[in-house]
């Protein structure tokens, strides 16, 4: 390694960001569509459901690049979803002895991080093909985007159909809550306004660039 | 609780539907239901998947709990999963190689559909029997193919019609998906 730090963090800044921002998994790539927008129900699932995949997706990331030149490329999905499915029965056991309350409202979709795109999508396209360290910091800010893009539909579906956030109540007790907001059609709403709320945004940008370009 | 295996197809059919109302599959609901011509053999691939992923989880079950292995359930049920979509995709390459062309990538995706591992999964944790856990699978999977073929009919339709060029794409199929859920909605309390 004859590479400066600085650029070395630089680079892991950029992997950690694209993640976030650039790559983000729910609103840019839509991936795991089905924990988004199933336990986004209230602001404290959401985070908790957004930790959990992100510790999954950390472990199982790190580990398969650990591996990635023992594994032999013919049964390397195979070995990634077992890999996965190890850390996400670990995630189960746990959150079932820390609170069986969270335990039972999220119910079976912490099982159901084994078949989330995002983490099988990462092993195969990055973890498998870099270092340790740069595969879990990619890990860590895809798990970090996921986790914002849960808690972007999660408060305000809380907000809308409950009245709360995070189970304090905001707006007293007069409000009528938007139920249809906490039930499945809301979810489906809240991320197709998100999703066009930034197409618009997008859009807003190049329209810009197209201005300031001509007006050069 | 003994609910009659009826009831449990219905419910799975229609009241919780499994991509309308539990959110399971949707990757494969967004990605594939573009076409009517894909999005039926797609679920009717996904049905069979799940019929016999229920059939091999409601066996492995009974022998895990025998040998109180339950811990390795999650493992075992992915292997069987990723098995039983790896035998659908070699019957259809043998004798439907347009179709196997025409699904692509879905097929062998079938295997990270939440809706298959969700069926093995909800039947262990709600204890049905054998003949349940059939009833189970087979509406759900019925429930996925309904729900895939009313998307596609929509958006065929949508695509002769003038939609402003912001909401085009997957903010649609979201907004749509969400008039389909609330249609759906209205089908509760039957089935009990």
């Amino acid at each position: 390694m004859s590479q400066p730090s600085e650029k070395m963090s630089a680079r892991n800044w950029d992997e950690f960001m694209e993640g976030i921002w650039r790559q983000n998994p729910v609103f840019v790539m839509v991936l795991g569509m089905c924990p988004t927008l199933a336990v986004t129900v209230s602001g404290g699932n959401a985070l908790s459901m957004g930790l959990a995949t992100t510790f999954v997706l950390v472990c199982s990331c790190g580990l398969v690049s650990l591996l990635r030149k023992l594994i032999p490329k013919e049964v390397r999905i195979a070995t990634y979803i077992v890999i996965i499915a190890t850390f996400v029965t670990v995630v189960d056991y746990v959150i079932q002895a820390v609170s069986l309350a969270l335990y039972d409202a999220l119910g079976a979709f912490i099982q159901l991080i084994v078949v989330n795109c995002i983490i099988l999508g990462r092993a195969e396209a990055h973890a498998s093909k870099n270092p340790p360290l740069a595969a879990m910091t990619n890990a860590l800010g895809m798990g970090v985007g996921f986790t914002i893009g849960l808690l972007a539909l999660g408060t305000v579906r809380e907000i809308l159909g409950a009245g709360s956030l995070f189970g304090v109540s905001l707006f007293g007790a007069d409000f009528q809550p938007w139920v249809v907001m906490v039930l499945p059609p809301g979810g489906f709403f809240v991320l197709g306004a998100w999703l066009l709320l930034f197409a618009t945004l997008e859009r807003r940008k190049q329209r810009k660039l197209v201005e300031t370009a001509q007006n050069a | 609780m003994h609910e009659s295996a009826a009831n449990i197809f219905i419910n799975a059919l229609l009241a919780n539907n499994f991509v309308l109302a539990m959110f399971l599959g949707l990757c494969p609901f967004l990605g594939v239901s573009g076409k009517l011509d894909t999005a039926f053999p797609m679920g009717v691939a996904t049905t069979f998947v799940m019929l016999v992923a229920s059939l091999c989880a409601y066996g492995l079950n009974l022998l895990l709990t025998a040998f109180q292995l339950e811990f390795l359930r999650l493992i075992s049920y992915i292997v069987i999963i990723a098995s039983a979509v790896q035998l659908v995709e070699m019957v259809l390459k043998k004798y439907s190689p347009v179709l196997f062309r025409a699904l692509g990538i879905y097929l062998p995706l079938i295997t990270t559909n939440c809706a298959v591992l969700g069926v093995a999964l909800f039947q262990t944790a709600r204890e049905y029997d054998f003949v349940q856990s059939m009833a189970f699978s087979f509406g759900g999977g019925a429930g996925f193919t309904l729900a895939l073929v009313l998307m596609a009919s929509v958006r065929e339709r949508l695509q002769l019609s003038d939609v402003p060029s912001v909401a085009q794409g997957t903010a649609l199929s979201l907004m749509l998906a969400g008039v389909l859920s609330l249609a759906f909605m209205g089908f509760a309390g039957l089935g009990g």
